[in-house]
């Protein structure tokens, strides 16, 4: 009915029963979604401790030395983890040290150089390329770049550098293109977008101001780069470096198609290897309880924790950044 | 002998003091809203000082001063819309026709939606024209479609919005120009009854044509509603308040009659600040 | 030439003032300048060039490879000619799908717990802090974590596994993307609700999170690339199929799984059918990117 306002309308019965239940779904509404926040460092938790029950056999009979022994007897029941790990990091290294200045010069590219229009393209296919599966790139490695790295790259990186001493010996050995230095480049290729994307992000914060205050007494772009980009987003840039390590760390697919699974250790890295990843993929489905799948396990927890770590100091780089955003806001 | 205007003389009705007799005057009017002893702090800092005053039923009463006196900050401790954010809290007591909204254990919704409020940018929900409307409606009240549509219909018009609406009810509120957009607040705000309708800056974000139209709808409204408008126009103001209110810093300076204030104001401070001395 | 010369050749009057530059610094700097971003243009191309390489060998080799044949036939068995993927398009297309229902309320809630409750508690600090570890974590493990408290619990391999350990890598992408968008929608918008007396839950939910929507739907198609992709979670706990089933209970045949398998044999048409599947992954995964950022753009502009 549309009669006049009454000066105070007080609230209905009805609206009071409203009132109440609202009270109720409030609080339901909290709890749930609470709840399923904390999920996430439930599961994380969950993670740490089933990986840990079930390594402890395999750290109980062998002892920290696991981490640092050669062996990986299946047959006898002795394992060790370093071979693994040596091919996890110095793999991630190879990638690494290749992917980190490409990205550092596409990221200039698409923040510097690049004309306007070209931007958001190829800013897009950048990222288009990280969302690429990793299994894509490991076929690629193995079936394309495999061979090619066999007969052309090997021969010349043995010619060259091979004649180095103390340096040679990091390319002695049969031209297999499957090794342990195919799948840090493999590797590097992956890794590289990903990279590549955070640093351009990172890059796009840095007030204008403080750039046209450079240009504006001179400086080119490079010195502009070197002098105003790279201080300021310092720390952003290593973050992002460190969520490519993690990831790189972490890599199954890439990298067990072309790094030759075998369990030993070469000094050579034309040499085929193991990584942490690609053992458990290639173990893990027929491994027997016992110290076999214990150590597997083992290996898990350890390539967990060193990730979990790579990323924690990432994110806390990549923090660091986002708060001086705020400050210049 | 000018006296200044002392509003501790304020009887126990709220009611008016005659200024000239200094005798209460002789018509009965209610308060809808007696601030007392009001102070309001954000964190450490003191946003509002001791700030006593009251807002008759179905009139305007206007609230000017220089940014940052609080006067946005005092409307919105009516609505207890400082509630959202942690670390801000008011003392005193607020009575709504008589019950503290400030006590502790009462129900905010509730208190909301007996308290409209429209902000200074248009806000229209993410949803059509007519769902905007029905929503404030639809949370207390339980009508039935075509009841629901003379609500709506009602409310359109109540903000002159209907002739313009009309024929796109089923489009997106975030369609009609910046104007419309704030009517459409205006009729949302009053779709659901309320008694006091407090209105921040209603029309800081609009054209002269669209304040102007506004300004008529606040003309309008009073009859049946309570409102209460923060403005830092003091010709807006002077043109639609019956009351207003200065303040500064924190504290209310003079508050009177609109046309008392703005031709001969009591405070020396408050004669500064209309006159463009300072502010 | 002298600092003289130097302005004259430049064209430029009045050098008095120029007697300060070094012209041979000045050309160094420039070579430094050119050389550095000649560099950063060559990183570029590089970049380009893999993408193109990479992209171009997968289109290349697996369309040559695909026919009618995948889409109706299921894997081949070790040496039998022919066959096609469609268990493992069908037990792929299950697998994420029922980690897409798993995972959306669950990360849009918790995203939902993250922006309106989330500014003042350090509780929700610390669960976007791990969110974000968890979105690069090493999916490997995940699927040993799963393989420990699901399979080897029911002492078999199951679709469900397979899930779960999925829905595990997708919750954090959900949950970061929506507590992202839902923070760019307008405080004003949500106090103009709360001003009608709205009660929180819904203020969340019909206002925020409308308001918020096509962001929020972006960020689940990109979880849904992201899972699409991922074989490492499944090794353990789908694990594969050779037949085809539906049964969610029992292993199931999903396609990273059968190209993992495939493409390390010594069978022709299982490699054949390895780029098959790699092609159909890839679109799949780059459409749903590309899909996530046509919805994005239009509430951009809308």
């Amino acid at each position: 009915m549309m009669e006049l306002t009454q000066s105070y309308s007080a609230p209905t019965p009805q609206a009071f029963r409203i009132a109440q239940l609202q009270r109720v779904q409030d609080f339901l509404f909290r709890a749930v979604t609470q709840f399923f926040a904390l999920s996430v460092l439930i599961a994380l938790l969950g993670i740490i401790i089933s990986l840990f029950i079930n390594a402890w056999p395999a750290l109980h009979t062998f002892g920290p030395a696991f981490f640092f022994t050669q062996e990986w007897d299946i047959i006898n029941g002795e394992f060790g983890g370093l071979i693994a790990i040596y091919g996890t990091v110095v793999t991630s290294l190879i990638a690494l040290l290749i992917a980190v200045p490409l990205s550092f010069g596409i990221a200039v590219f698409l923040t510097e150089l690049c004309p306007a229009t070209l931007r958001r393209p190829l800013g897009t296919a950048v990222e288009l390329l990280a969302a690429v599966p990793s299994i894509i790139y490991g076929m690629f490695g193995l079936f394309i770049f495999a061979p090619l790295f066999a007969e052309y790259i090997q021969p010349a990186l043995a010619g060259t550098l091979g004649h180095i001493p103390g340096l040679g010996i990091l390319f002695s050995g049969a031209f297999n293109g499957i090794g342990i230095l195919c799948a840090g480049l493999i590797l590097a290729m992956m890794i590289l977008p990903f990279i590549a994307s955070v640093m351009r992000d990172v890059f796009e914060i840095v007030p204008p101001v403080l750039k046209e205050s450079a240009y504006g007494i001179g400086c080119t772009t490079w010195e502009v780069v070197k002098n105003v980009v790279l201080p300021y987003t310092k720390a952003g840039v290593i973050g992002g470096i460190m969520l490519g390590l993690g990831r790189a760390l972490g890599e199954t697919m890439a990298v067990t198609f072309v790094i030759g699974n075998a369990h030993r250790l070469s000094p050579s890295l034309f040499a085929p290897g193991t990584s942490i990843a690609s053992t458990l993929a290639n173990e893990f489905g027929e491994a027997e309880a016992g110290n076999h799948l214990s150590s597997l396990y083992a290996l898990g927890l350890a390539l967990f924790i060193i990730t979990f770590i790579v990323l924690a100091c990432a994110k806390w780089m990549l923090n660091s950044m986002e708060k001086k955003q705020g400050l210049k806001t | 002998m000018k006296t200044m205007f002392d509003l501790n003389k304020i009887d126990s009705h709220g009611g008016r003091v005659d200024l000239n007799t200094n005798e209460p005057a002789q018509t009965e009017v209610k308060n809808a809203i007696e601030v007392r002893n009001l102070n309001f702090f954000y964190g450490s800092f003191q946003g509002l000082k001791d700030i006593n005053l009251d807002i008759e039923e179905r009139k305007v009463t206007a609230f000017i001063g220089p940014s940052g006196c609080g006067k946005s900050t005092l409307l919105r401790t009516l609505n207890r819309m400082y509630d959202l954010y942690p670390g801000q809290r008011a003392e005193g007591e607020i009575n709504f026709y008589g019950k503290n909204t400030l006590a502790p254990g009462e129900d905010l919704n509730l208190l909301r939606s007996r308290i409209g409020m429209v902000f200074q940018k248009p806000t229209p929900f993410p949803m059509s024209i007519y769902e905007n409307i029905a929503f404030g409606v639809r949370l207390y009240e339980r009508l039935s479609r075509s009841e629901m549509d003379e609500r709506v219909e009602w409310a359109l018009n109540k903000a002159a919005l209907w002739n313009e609406a009309k024929d796109i009810l089923n489009q997106s509120g975030l369609s009609l120009s910046g104007g419309q957009q704030q009517r459409l607040c205006i009729a949302r705000g009053v779709a659901v009854k309320p008694s006091v309708i407090l209105l921040d800056e209603p029309t800081s974000a609009l054209d002269p044509i669209s304040t102007g139209k506004i300004e008529e709808l606040i003309n309008e409204l009073k009859h049946e509603y309570t409102i209460a408008i923060v403005t830092h126009n003091m010709q807006q103001a002077a043109r639609v308040s019956d009351y207003t209110a200065y303040m500064y810093l924190g504290s209310l300076i003079e508050y009177g009659k609109t046309d008392e204030i703005f031709i001969k104001p009591k405070r020396k401070e408050t004669e500064d600040y209309i006159t463009g001395r300072f502010g | 030439m002298d600092a003289q010369q130097y302005g004259e050749k430049a064209g430029l009057k009045n050098m008095n003032n120029l007697s300060n530059i070094d012209p041979a610094l000045f050309a160094k700097r420039k070579r430094a300048n050119k050389l550095g971003l000649t560099l950063s243009m060559i990183a570029m191309v590089l970049g380009m060039v893999f993408l193109f390489w990479i992209l171009g060998v997968l289109f290349y080799k697996g369309f040559s490879s695909l026919d009618l044949a995948i889409f109706t036939q299921s894997t081949p068995a070790p040496g039998s000619e022919g066959g096609g993927l469609a268990n493992a398009i069908v037990g792929s297309l299950m697998l994420v799908g029922c980690c897409t229902l798993i995972s959306t309320p669950i990360g849009v809630l918790a995203g939902l717990y993250l922006s309106e409750y989330g500014a003042r508690s350090r509780i929700a600090a610390t669960t976007r802090f791990v969110t974000d570890i968890m979105l690069s974590a090493p999916s490997i493990v995940i699927g040993l974590f799963i393989y420990a408290l699901v399979v080897a619990q029911v002492r078999h391999f199951s679709g469900w596994a397979g899930t779960i350990a999925l829905a595990l890598i997708a919750i954090p992408v959900v949950v970061r993307t929506t507590e992202n968008m839902l923070l760019l929608v307008p405080g004003s918008l949500r106090e103009a609700a709360y001003a009608l007396g709205t009660p929180k839950w819904k203020v969340a939910f019909k206002i925020t999170l409308r308001a918020a929507q096509s962001g929020v739907m972006t960020g689940i198609l990109l979880a849904l690339a992201r899972v699409s992709g991922e074989t490492a979670p499944l090794l353990f706990t789908a694990l594969n199929n050779q037949f085809f089933s539906t049964n969610m209970n029992a292993p199931m045949a999903n396609l990273p799984v059968v190209i993992f398998q495939f493409a390390m044999s010594p069978y022709d048409n299982w490699v054949d059918l390895a780029w098959g599947g790699a092609l159909l992954i890839t679109i799949a995964v780059l459409g749903l990117n590309i899909l996530a950022r046509v919805v994005f753009r239009e509430k951009v502009q809308g």
